[in-house]
């Protein structure tokens, strides 16, 4: 580890911590339907959609009103999304000449696009023509992120109001969340991108000649060795800045190319590295200062910033830890850090981002629910991977999916506090709301999901043939390839362990049944606990009351969170990335 | 219920109940029983799988688990039921003792009942309906609830309250109640029943420390979701460890899974849950409380605001002479002297208080008048004075403005001196009486509300608690501020009516607290109704006592502040436990992981932190302090964690330290210590 590293990862969370509260008390404003900068630009256009939709922006909606509404928003767009897919070939935009995206592929990448996981188990580049990268899946970027803000707003409101039936209008959050907030930081962001050097056409893709033509031998089809000269390169184009910087603001991930944030095209320079994670971490954390301001309680807004940011170093320093240390199997090479190499593990990492860079960005993109990366998880050290699969197994609230971050964090604080609020002696409560036994239910439903699935699919995939066939690599680290898969899946997350060969019928099928769980099901009891939170009275602060404030209540609620869910996976973890980790160090690798 | 037993008495009792007990756990582990407490049940359930795969095992003569270690694992997992089944069948086990005593009291009684027509017939006790009325003469039970309407008479209620001294009961006003199973003393009353039999007091008593009617409370039934919801996150854990393990070349036994199934799961606040509720009600019986839900236990902990009637609770019932102060040109003996005769044959509590006083100050003795020639003249409503024409000498005392009147008549002036000293008095809260001798001026007593020794500290308490106390009374307000200031409580409500009462509790609620307050009179029902904790005093009328959801049976006002504590108890007990139970899991995973994989890849012995020697004496370990850990806890959950009112942030910091901290270092101890011990007894 150096100091630089360090640097680079303290600035990061530092910049991020300066922007939290601008941005936070805008978002507020947007959502509280407050005067902004932007009104005189956005409010013709938002007027505008109402009267072509039919929107009444006065109308306020009951819990399962908001539900429904968000149901069918999202099954219409994963339709869509579909449709597209299945007809791309003669639809326009489409200079390669694209074939039709195969069946459960499409339904996989619709369901992966709408649930906000862009879980890709396709080669972009091969697979998907532009119109359908631009109205299809860069549509989806922005939309799945604006009901993930909506879903955020729709608690805090819960939270806030006092015995009311409604949590606010669906399709009015929506609107001022695209309007306001995304599109205008897309398009900043964007511009900023393609000033880095990110891409931005619809040419064709390019050939390009090699200067020193390669001989590479395959296994062929009869199983005999082939032999072949490649002296010329496909270097595939496109509309790629308008899709990246919605991919990291929106916590989406999906990349443009196969791979990610570490092509060239996405990703050129250290700044537009610096600038991708700012950007998926942006919206996150100021969403932790909404919170406080639209409750009035500015403090708890920032006590759980405090715990985010305390996981985001805990986690960030055990991968950088892990990678910086390199492997042991190497002992012959020199893997220390100088001048002219990084040191430490470098495989499937970028030479122009190195050690700390990469293992700031998998700790990132996966406490967060973006996805995106610009290194292989899957050639991490055990415990350097073991971060990134634990960070999604929290269920990526550390700053978190954009809405869903918050979400998911609320839910733990509203577990947090019923075990621990009852020690002050009082029935617990949460900024003055009664938590009871229903709040209890639907925080329990909604932490089970993660569980449920990532477990029982995982255990289904080791043991059934169907499962076992696409891991490449055996022993633990096979495990751990089909944990991160679910893992990944049902956290929307969308990052994969790479080795693992997802484009099968199994895969396919029950990967998008995680996504589909993993959003629909977490967000549903989430909305019932606001709509449930929202008809309660609120009690008065007093001195006898539970403090959801200060660094006590960020300790206990970073206890909690790692207290369940270690305790939900450590077994599954000690048999994969820890036994991996340990076999290693006694001179095995898999 | 304070008992007349030596210690030797209750030893014996303890050891009754600790038999019963006993027997119970094993009668409570029928399934109907047991499906009540779902992670109980879940133990249960992996008690049976065991003992049928051991039996299996032992039948077809399989070795590759040693028969002696899923024996013991069996047992174990009997045992950590049994424990929690005697955690609570300990709990019970005191309630159902008081309910056997407080039965003896409902023995059946004679009645006689006045029928229609006025004649009288003698009935059993039990076949009374609301509405009948009975006689009941000196030495008599009272056959049930009811209130008087006719006569009065000394009524020994030490059967309810344990109180021996006898209390009196009249028609009318506020002491007209009467309880089933007390004895009547001395005279007669006629009496309303009020109560069908089984629905008496002393029934819903029983029922009550029986446990019988007990139904979980909200908090209790929000906690088994919260603990059912981490049995199943485990149940998933451990159930599909299996499929891993098969991946990992590395299969478990069922006794493994089992154990660590049983381990994982919240088996330490799932075993005592219903015992510290039960407790909880127990410990409010035993302070004479008795609370007609657990709801309101519950709810006393989340009090706000208490709302305190000021005469009798914060404040002596009666004002009492503090002061006197002579005019200008008076002995202030000369004041003294007068006052005291013409209090001589004052009755009341305030006249007696001035001839006290006088004593006290000045050793003025009361005096034989028998000699003199004495005209005493009683206070009336009219004139507003009393006093005593003695010898010649008119001495008054009365209202300012009404001695005024009557001196003035005459051209005495009040000196201006007097007139400050009267508002001096009134606006510090206390009552000025003016002292006239033949219309001259002597001077002014001072009566004053006596506030109640302890209260200020009583209030402190409160304070920190977090509760507001407001008090409520039909004085002005600046004399009812004086008193507020006195007493030290954080407001006052003057010049209150009924009605002001239940608007105060109605705004209160409106603004999201809960409001806790004391009657005893049948206009403070609606307010004990409406108010989230309403306490009737015992000596109360019928209709308070049934607008309340509790009855102080000692009928003491700031008893409130217990039942508060009591409520606060309860919750933290239950808070501290969860922690504790789930902090425990921590030592579990590192005891019982790296044993279960130790033998295909011996690397995960890096987990074994705590050294235990083999796998299968680690396993046994973790399941022994497991149940053991059950029993151990058992005296805290009847007992409840201690409360100090030290503020909610100070509390938490507290209890998160011992039972969060405390419950991921105990048993990691615990369990290196059964380690050591089973290789001592050879056991694995």
């Amino acid at each position: 580890m150096t100091a630089n590293g360090w640097f680079q990862i303290l600035f990061l969370l530092g910049v991020i911590l300066l922007v939290t509260r601008p941005l936070g008390a805008f978002i507020a404003r947007v959502f509280n339907g407050e005067k902004t900068f932007l009104d005189p630009v956005l409010r013709p256009i938002e007027k505008l959609i109402y009267r072509l939709t039919g929107v009444d922006e006065k109308r306020e909606m009951s819990w399962p009103e908001y539900a429904i509404a968000m149901l069918l928003f999202s099954v219409v767009s994963l339709v869509v999304l579909y449709v597209i897919e299945r007809t791309q070939q003669w639809l326009f935009l489409n200079p390669q000449k694209l074939a039709a995206v195969p069946a459960n592929v499409a339904l996989n990448t619709a369901v992966s696009f709408t649930t906000n996981t862009n879980w890709q188990s396709y080669t972009p580049e091969t697979t998907m023509s532009y119109l359908t990268q631009m109205a299809g899946l860069a549509y989806h970027n922005f939309t799945s992120a604006a009901v993930g803000i909506a879903m955020a707003i729709a608690l805090i409101r819960g939270i806030a109001r006092r015995e009311m039936k409604t949590i606010g209008n669906f399709w009015v959050d929506m609107t001022r969340g695209l309007l306001w907030i995304l599109l205008p930081l897309a398009l900043v962001g964007s511009l900023v991108l393609v000033s880095q050097g990110v891409i931005q056409n619809f040419k064709p893709y390019v050939t390009a000649h090699v200067i020193a033509p390669q001989k590479v031998t395959t296994t062929g089809s009869d199983g005999k060795p082939v032999t072949q000269v490649v002296s010329q390169q496909t270097i595939p184009q496109g509309p790629v800045a308008s899709q990246e910087a919605i991919k990291e603001l929106g916590t989406n991930g999906g990349g443009f190319f196969n791979a990610n944030s570490a092509h060239p095209y996405e990703n050129p320079t250290p700044f537009s590295n610096f600038l991708e994670m700012f950007l998926i971490l942006l919206i996150p954390s100021a969403l932790t200062y909404t919170l406080g301001r639209m409750t009035g309680s500015q403090r708890h807004g920032w006590a759980v910033w405090g715990a985010m940011a305390a996981l985001f170093l805990m986690a960030v320093t055990v991968a950088y830890w892990a990678e910086a240390r390199g492997n042991p199997e190497f002992s012959m090479v020199d893997q220390a850090h100088s001048t002219l190499q990084p040191g430490g593990n470098m495989e499937g990492k970028e030479v122009r981002f190195g050690i700390a860079d990469s293992a700031l960005f998998a700790t990132v993109t996966t406490d967060t629910s973006c996805g995106a990366v610009n290194s292989m998880h899957d050639s991490f050290t055990p415990l350097g991977g073991l971060i990134p699969l634990t960070n999604i197994m929290l269920g990526e609230i550390v700053f978190g999916g954009v809405g869903s971050g918050l979400y998911g964090m609320v839910v733990f604080v509203i577990i947090a506090v019923f075990i621990a609020g009852l020690m002050v002696g009082r029935t617990p409560e949460y900024l003055g709301k009664k938590i009871e036994s229903y709040d209890v239910k639907m925080a329990m439903l909604s932490i089970l999901v993660t569980s449920f699935v990532v477990l029982i699919l995982s255990a289904i995939a080791v043991v059934e043939p169907f499962g076992t066939s696409s891991i490449t690599n055996p022993g633990p680290h096979g495990l751990s390839q089909v944990l991160y898969a679910y893992a990944s899946t049902v956290g929307n997350n969308g990052s994969a362990f790479a080795g693992l060969n997802a484009n099968t019928l199994w895969y396919n099928m029950s990967t998008s049944a995680a996504m589909l769980l993993g959003r629909f099901f977490m967000v549903i009891p989430v909305l019932a606990i606001a709509g449930s939170l929202a008809r309660k009275k609120t009690a008065p602060p007093s001195l006898g009351t539970f403090p959801v404030t200060g660094p006590l209540f960020s300790v206990l609620l970073i206890s909690t969170i790692l207290i369940v869910v270690a305790l939900t996976f450590f077994p599954a973890l000690s048999l994969g990335p820890i036994l991996e980790h340990l076999l290693m160090y006694a001179g095995k690798a898999f | 219920m304070t008992g007349t037993s030596n210690a030797k008495g209750s030893a014996l009792r303890e050891k009754k109940i600790v038999v019963r007990a006993i027997g119970d756990s094993f009668r409570k582990l029928h399934p109907r029983t047991m499906v009540k407490n779902p992670v109980m049940f879940v133990v249960e359930v992996g008690a049976v799988i065991t003992t049928i795969q051991l039996l299996w095992n032992a039948a077809h003569h399989v070795v590759s688990v040693g028969f002696g270690f899923g024996l013991q694992i069996t047992l174990w997992l009997w045992f950590t039921v049994l424990f929690a089944n005697f955690a609570e069948a300990m709990a019970e086990g005191r309630g159902k003792a008081q309910a056997e005593t407080l039965r003896k009291a409902r023995a059946e009684t004679e009645a006689h009942r006045v029928k229609d027509d006025g004649s009288i017939e003698q009935v059993p006790g039990s076949t009374l309906r609301a509405g009948d009325v009975v006689i009941v003469t000196a030495g008599e039970f009272i056959p049930g609830d009811g209130e008087v309407i006719e006569g009065i008479a000394s009524v020994d209620e030490s059967a309810i309250t344990g109180e021996s001294a006898p209390v009196i009961r009249e028609s009318g006003g506020d002491r007209s109640a009467v309880t089933g199973g007390t004895r009547v003393i001395s005279d007669e009353i006629r009496i309303r029943i009020t109560a069908n039999p089984g629905e008496t007091f002393l029934d819903r008593m029983i029922r009550l420390v029986e446990g019988a009617s007990r139904q979980k409370t909200p908090n209790e039934i929000a906690l088994n979701i919260l603990l059912a919801g981490l049995t199943i996150i485990f149940l998933l854990a451990v159930a599909t460890l299996q499929p891993f393990a098969i991946y990992s070349h590395a299969s478990q036994n069922i006794f493994v899974l089992v154990a660590l199934l049983v381990c994982l799961i919240p088996t330490t606040i799932g075993g005592l849950l219903s015992a510290i509720g039960i407790a909880g009600m127990d410990r409010l019986i035993q302070r004479n409380v008795i609370a007609m839900s657990g709801r309101a236990v519950e709810a006393s902990g989340d009090v706000d605001i208490l709302l305190l009637d000021k005469t009798g609770t914060i404040t002596l019932g009666n004002r009492a002479a503090t002061q006197f102060i002579a005019a200008p040109g008076v002995n202030e003996r000369e004041l003294a002297d007068a006052a005291q005769l013409s209090s001589l044959a004052d009755e009341t509590a305030e006249g007696r208080s001035i001839v006290v006083l006088a004593k006290e100050k000045y050793g003025l003795r009361g005096r034989d008048l028998s000699a003199h020639e004495t005209n005493f003249i009683p206070f009336s409503a009219h004139t507003r004075m009393s006093g005593v024409d003695l010898d010649g000498r008119q001495i008054r005392k009365g209202a300012p403005d009404a001695i005024a009147r009557y001196a003035t008549e005459h051209g005495n002036l009040i000196p201006a001196e007097v007139q400050k000293q009267i508002e001096g008095i009134a606006s510090s809260g206390g009552t000025p009486l003016l002292v006239t001798e033949n219309r001259r001026i002597l001077g002014v007593i001072a009566l004053t509300d006596i506030v109640k020794g302890g209260m200020r500290e009583r209030f402190d308490h409160l304070r920190a608690m977090g509760i507001k106390t407001v008090m409520i009374t039909g004085d002005n307000p600046l004399t009812a501020a004086a008193i507020a200031r006195q007493a030290g409580v954080d407001d006052f409500l003057a010049q209150a009516r009924p009605e002001d009462k239940m608007a105060l509790i109605r705004r209160e609620q409106a603004n999201g607290r809960l409001v806790a307050m004391t009657g005893d009179g049948t206009n403070d029902a609606p307010a004990l109704a409406q108010a989230d904790v309403g306490v009737a005093m015992n000596t109360g009328t019928q209709a308070a006592k049934e607008a309340g959801n509790m009855v102080d049976l000692d009928s003491n006002p700031t008893k409130l502040i217990e039942i508060v504590e009591i409520g606060k108890q309860l919750l933290i007990t239950r808070g501290a436990l969860t922690t504790f139970s789930v902090a425990n899991d921590v030592a579990k995973y590192f005891a019982i992981i790296p044993a279960m994989f130790a033998g295909v890849f011996p690397q995960l012995g890096i987990l074994n932190i705590m050294h235990l020697r083999t796998p299968q004496s680690a396993i046994l370990s973790a399941v022994i302090f497991n149940a053991l850990i059950i029993v151990a806890l058992i005296p805290l959950a009847l007992r409840g964690v201690r409360y100090r009112p030290v503020g909610a942030a100070a509390l938490l910091r507290r209890n998160l330290l011992i039972y969060g901290m405390g419950g991921i270092i105990a048993p990691f101890i615990g369990i290196k210590l059964l380690d050591v011990l089973i290789r001592v007894l050879h056991w694995a």
